[in-house]
């Protein structure tokens, strides 16, 4: 059992503050599915922006799709404002790797040229394999690299719409 | 093919080969529909091609010329970044004589990692499928009387796109249901998917009554065939397969058969009309009924190239 214990609820709190500093009147916001997109969407809401955030879905420009194969999910990109010229700030739950940074930067291009890109993320469990970095990250944690730490999300009761965190795997 | 395992399954139960829909579970083909649904909005980025087959040759083996059905296959094997090698078997190596396995040890000593194959015979892309290499991926795009997986699924999606929910639907089938192999792979799928009624609609000379044991309901009639249904699926009049005195004239076939606005009006007021293509208009179809509202003859096409893009991906991204 770990011992590791993640508040997602207070991690958004300093996810919200992060990206409200890093936020500025002329961006669009994106978010990973799933985890991400719910991040975003929530800070959507709560910053009380115009519109409706973007999704994007890194299934089509894995790179370990050889070995996986296609998922069984229904994620899929949806980005309703053009991609052209905009300032996007990408927000996702776990940055790990950085590959799904990489497949989803691939999938935005497929869309058009954005003017930039900024990340932010609630968790920066460290592990980098490709030269990626958030500009926010809520929390930094050292994870053993065969665990897999995702964002989860109550879908009833009273607790409904509730981040929490799930980790699988490792001793 | 009795107790044997499905040789498109591998021990995973996952997809490697795609041959029939028989025999596929609901989750399988659920599968697919779900990932056509993600490829349908590739085609309308800037940029439509996704990297899951850079690197991989698909090889499309026409022993039967279909140009529409290849350029599809081909269409959504580019989107996927595939090198695409087309290759009219019909004028080259079977008229000098090869066999088909030695044609597919020639093309496999090339490199190929997927083959597409129009066959005449039955049964040929099984042929195919157990004698290529493991790495080998295998698609059935029509093989003789027998299946058309692809062109049912296609079907499966269009319907599922405006109807939603299969297990309340009344899909009426009209037309050369013996020569077709769309209409047989259309009819498991429906089964498959839970649709309860499924009809097979036609002159006793060209629906086998043998479908009753597929739990078809087969009609002679017309008008009781299409009456209420919530989906027509016409089928073309094939004139080049038909031999003998199977019909009296397309003429007769058509008066009685071919879908007019009239008899259009018994069936549902939201009843969608499909056809697989080509459509012989004036012979099983109606112009005002092609190009009319009920029609989704065209969006047909467009979801082929969906469903055809899942298809791959699925199969060349799970290991035999």
């Amino acid at each position: 059992m770990s011992t590791l214990t993640l508040d997602a609820e207070a991690l958004y709190t300093e996810l919200r503050s992060g990206v409200r500093g890093l936020w500025r009147a002329d961006m669009a916001m994106l978010g990973i599915w799933s985890g991400g997109a719910w991040l975003a969407e929530r800070l959507h809401a709560d910053l009380g922006l115009p519109g409706k955030p973007g999704v994007i879905s890194s299934a089509l420009h894995r790179d370990d799709f050889s070995a996986r194969g296609m998922g069984h999910g229904t994620d899929a990109t949806k980005i309703p404002f053009s991609v052209d010229g905009t300032h996007l700030l990408l927000v996702d739950d776990v940055l790990f790797t950085g590959r799904t940074i990489r497949a989803v930067l691939n999938e935005l291009f497929d869309f058009g040229r954005p003017a930039s890109v900024t990340l932010a993320v609630l968790v920066d469990r460290g592990g980098r394999e490709l030269p990626i970095q958030a500009a926010f990250a809520a929390a930094k944690v050292t994870l053993p690299s065969d665990q897999r730490l995702s964002l989860t999300r109550v879908t009833e009761g009273p607790d409904e719409g509730r981040f929490t965190f799930s980790l699988r795997g490792g001793q | 093919m009795l107790n044997r395992r499905n040789p498109q399954l591998n021990a995973h139960g996952e997809l490697i080969h795609l041959l029939s829909i028989e025999g596929l579970p609901r989750e399988v083909l659920h599968h697919i529909l779900d990932t056509a649904g993600t490829f349908l909005s590739v085609n309308d980025r800037e940029v439509k091609k996704v990297p899951l087959l850079r690197g991989k040759s698909v090889f499309n083996l026409f022993f039967e010329n279909s140009t529409r059905t290849r350029t599809t296959f081909e269409i959504a094997a580019k989107r996927l970044s595939a090198d695409v090698i087309n290759l009219d078997i019909a004028k080259s190596s079977a008229s000098k004589g090869e066999s088909l396995l030695d044609t597919i040890a020639n093309l496999s000593a090339m490199h190929a990692d997927m083959f597409v194959v129009r066959h005449s015979e039955s049964g040929a892309p099984y042929l195919i499928a157990q004698h290529c290499a493991a790495h080998v991926h295998v698609v059935n795009a029509g093989d003789g009387r027998h299946a058309h997986p692809t062109q049912g699924l296609l079907d499966m999606y269009t319907i599922r796109h405006y109807k939603k929910d299969f297990t309340q639907l009344s899909v009426a089938i009209v037309g050369d249901i013996v020569h077709s192999r769309v209409a047989r792979s259309d009819i498991h799928a429906l089964t498959t998917l839970g649709v309860p009624e499924i009809r097979a609609v036609g002159p006793k000379t060209l629906v086998p009554s043998d479908l009753r044991e597929m739990g078809v309901r087969v009609c002679h009639d017309m008008a009781e065939g299409i009456r209420g249904a919530d989906v027509i699926i016409m089928l073309r009049l094939q004139n080049e397969r038909m031999s003998g005195a199977m019909l009296p004239s397309a003429a007769e076939f058509s008066r009685i058969y071919g879908l007019t606005p009239d008899k259009l009006a018994l069936a549902k007021p939201d009843a969608i009309v499909m056809h697989p293509g080509p459509i012989n208009r004036g012979v099983e179809i109606d112009s005002a009924v092609a190009d009319g509202t009920h029609s989704v003859i065209l969006p047909q096409v467009t979801f082929g190239i969906a469903v055809r893009m899942a298809v791959m991906s699925i199969i060349s991204g799970n290991d035999a």
